[in-house]
């Protein structure tokens, strides 16, 4: 309490021009900065399982089951930063219990809900079965035990028991396509239907949302593929690895273009609030939007992808050997990581350290410690990973380990 | 029932310590005196002298001033706050006359003391903010610990114009802040006055997001929102808000919208009204008169 009152008085000495009083305090700081971020990986990643199974892009099917893993670690550790950042979060379940309806963010608990149990549970569940009850039969111990509970006692191993997870499966994915465009433009909604905030209030927000999403997802698949390839001194699969940074350079190109439009659309319609807004950019967000966001983030990227990647023809602008292409695409992603990061920071942070008297500027100090703290958070983005190795560990999701049965035919 | 005035009562303190008249003696000369004195300085009598018994019927239908801010009914009241009140017969509102506020930082004291608020200077149910006008056209806008002391004198050179500018929740018809709220912990009450429910509210923060004037803030101890109530706990009892009463050029007025005669009613008769951010579609209920294009 003493050292937060303290640290708001220091805020207080650096306010800039005019802000209303109950202003000082930044309110929704770091968690709710990672929030967008994780659900983003999340509905990314789980697109990019989708283009596999629906839209029958082979190349990237070394990483379906990866991407499925990756979307729920990332899903389970969602909430937590929201969870964290009340200031009751014993009472939390209200939402639940009581939600009103008229909220934006009533609905999360619900979308949530929808997203965990319905799609990617189920989804993974039809996916993993038939390997479950096989792996479950050679096993012993505690790793048997496991898949025997997953199995959830559904050990029909006959054609038609397969069939039809694989059907199953591929329905859920096309349920839950729109649902992961419903995660995470539901996410940009809460954002863009305040009107109160001229930074925040734009009908763009949540298509914005949904394309940065896609991209970070992508982006961190490709990154744990080289990773875990590496790890498991594995050969990349080439085809795939071009054929996600193209996809990569294709989502990239739609989202620039998005967040361009939606830049241009408030220049030159400059309306009162423009000047505040400009005065923000020039000097409070000039690095983590115009350096790291848009410079850092998005036009390197872009260079590296548009040249190096096979996203036009079958063949890249400028052919590089595979071991290079793989070390421009792993910086691109990383790249495109930190991009995101400044997104979701510039929209959160961004649209608080202007005043909405449009007349001044505050500043956001990041505390370390604290459960809002910078400790907390880096805790947070580091827990999806360490779920993801426990997912991986007793749901290996790499091709090799996949269980194909003998068909009728063949037996 | 004794009407209770608080302006007279105090005065009667006063005399109590230092004067050896007798005290019954004492007070029934001094009372009269106090009372017209008072009305005179205040110029209250000008402004409630009747109207007030008009919305008898209403009796928590008083104005700023000070003295016209009792009910007949304080007594009973005392006993039970909420014996008699129906919020359906109301539709509460405060205007803001921004020529007569000084910027004494009254209000903004009274709302401290009164509704307990943090006194951290981040912390403001009410604040007054002074605008500086220049002649290049440039305006300066301040708020000093929200006006609670006062301003310093000003330093700006070549003034067109200055004034100042109470702010507080408007308590919109169309609360962005109500609309957001996951749980329903802020609701508009029956009677048009947006309130927070403390042992609801889990501290999410988005009402302070969705308003547009920045009137919440989060409490440091309950960590639940928190903003101005128009005293609703004075209004059952049939007392304006602290801010009204202790302002003492009577710059707030409230009062009931529905009422025909009413000191409401007549200052929006008598002013042409506008409100603040009212592209927003929020429909304040802080109606202001004399407002300057550059409030914000």
């Amino acid at each position: 309490m003493e050292s937060h009152i303290q640290s708001l008085m220091e805020v207080l000495q650096q306010t800039k021009g005019y802000i209303y009083p109950n202003e000082v305090e930044l309110h929704w700081g770091l968690l709710v900065v990672v929030y967008p971020y994780v659900t983003g990986l999340v509905a990314g990643a789980f697109i990019l399982a989708s283009l596999e199974r629906v839209f029958n892009v082979r190349e990237v099917q070394p990483t379906y089951r990866l991407s499925l893993l990756t979307a729920l670690a990332f899903l389970l550790v969602a909430p937590l930063p929201l969870l964290a950042h009340l200031g009751h979060p014993e009472r939390s379940f209200e939402i639940f219990l009581t939600p009103n309806l008229n909220s934006a963010m009533a609905m999360f608990g619900f979308v949530y809900a929808w997203y965990l149990a319905v799609v990617l549970l189920l989804e993974i569940w039809f996916d993993y079965r038939k390997d479950a009850v096989v792996w479950s039969q050679k096993e012993t111990g505690f790793r048997r035990f496991v898949h025997r509970v997953f199995t959830l006692g559904a050990n029909d191993l006959s054609e038609d028991a397969v069939a039809f997870d694989r059907s199953a499966g591929k329905f859920i994915t096309f349920i839950g396509i729109p649902s992961a465009f419903l995660l995470h433009g539901y996410v940009g909604f809460i954002f863009g239907s305040v009107k109160a905030n001229p930074w925040w209030s734009s009908v763009l927000i949540p298509v914005v949302f949904l394309f940065s999403a896609m991209v970070s997802g992508i982006a961190l698949i490709l990154i744990l593929y080289m990773l875990t390839s590496l790890f498991r001194r594995v050969e990349i699969d080439m085809r795939c690895a071009d054929k996600l940074a193209s996809f990569l350079f294709y989502a990239l190109i739609i989202d620039f273009s998005l967040e361009m439009l939606d830049f241009i659309h408030r220049l030159y319609e400059a309306e009162e609030s423009i000047e505040i807004l400009s005065q923000m950019i020039s000097s409070r967000l000039f690095i983590s939007l115009v350096v790291l966001q848009i410079l850092l983030g998005t036009v390197a990227p872009l260079v590296l992808l548009g040249i190096f990647s096979p996203a036009f023809h079958t063949r890249a602008f400028v052919h590089a050997p595979a071991e290079l292409r793989r070390l421009l695409y792993f910086c691109a992603a990383i790249l495109i990581e930190v991009g995101i990061f400044s997104t979701r920071w510039n929209v959160v942070i961004g649209g608080q350290i202007f005043s909405k008297s449009l007349r001044g500027l505050t500043v956001y100090k990041v505390e370390l410690l604290g459960l809002e703290g910078l400790v907390t958070s880096a805790f947070l983005l580091i827990l999806p990973f360490l779920i993801l190795y426990a997912l991986v560990k007793y749901l290996p999701p790499w091709p090799e380990a996949e269980v194909h049965l003998p068909s009728k035919s063949e037996s | 029932m004794k009407r209770r005035e608080p302006g007279a009562s105090s005065e009667s303190q006063r005399t109590q310590a230092t004067e050896s008249v007798g005290r019954r003696e004492f007070l029934s000369r001094s009372l009269p005196a106090g009372w017209v004195l008072l009305a005179a300085l205040t110029g209250c009598g000008e402004q409630t002298g009747g109207e007030g018994e008009e919305t008898a019927g209403a009796p928590e239908e008083a104005t700023g001033g000070g003295a016209e801010t009792a009910v007949p009914e304080a007594s009973a009241a005392a006993e039970n706050p909420l014996a008699g009140y129906d919020p359906s017969q109301h539709n509460y509102a405060m205007a803001i006359d921004v020529d007569r506020c000084i910027g004494c930082g009254r209000c903004v004291e009274a709302c401290k003391t009164e509704n307990d608020v943090p006194r951290e200077p981040f912390y403001f149910r009410t604040w007054i903010e002074r605008y500086v006008v220049q002649r290049n056209g440039h305006t300066v806008v301040t708020s000093p610990n929200g006006g609670i002391s006062g301003f310093p004198p000003v330093e700006e050179a070549e003034i067109l114009r200055t004034f100042f500018v109470p702010k507080l929740c408007n308590h919109c018809s169309n609360p962005p802040c109500v609309q957001v709220c996951p749980v329903g912990a802020t609701f508009k009450t029956e009677d048009g006055v947006v309130l927070v429910d403390h042992d609801y509210c889990i501290g999410c923060r988005y009402c302070i997001q969705a308003c547009p004037y920045g009137a919440r803030f989060l409490h440091p101890v309950t960590r639940t929102a928190e903003k101005c109530t128009f005293c609703y706990h004075r209004l059952v009892r049939g007392l304006v808000p602290a801010c009204v009463e202790m302002c003492p050029t009577q710059a707030r007025i409230f009062g009931d919208l529905d009422a025909l005669s009413s000191p409401l009613a007549r200052f929006q008769r008598m002013h042409k009204i506008q409100t603040l951010k009212a592209h927003l579609n929020t429909e304040p209920k802080v109606l202001y008169a004399n407002l300057d294009g550059e409030v914000s």
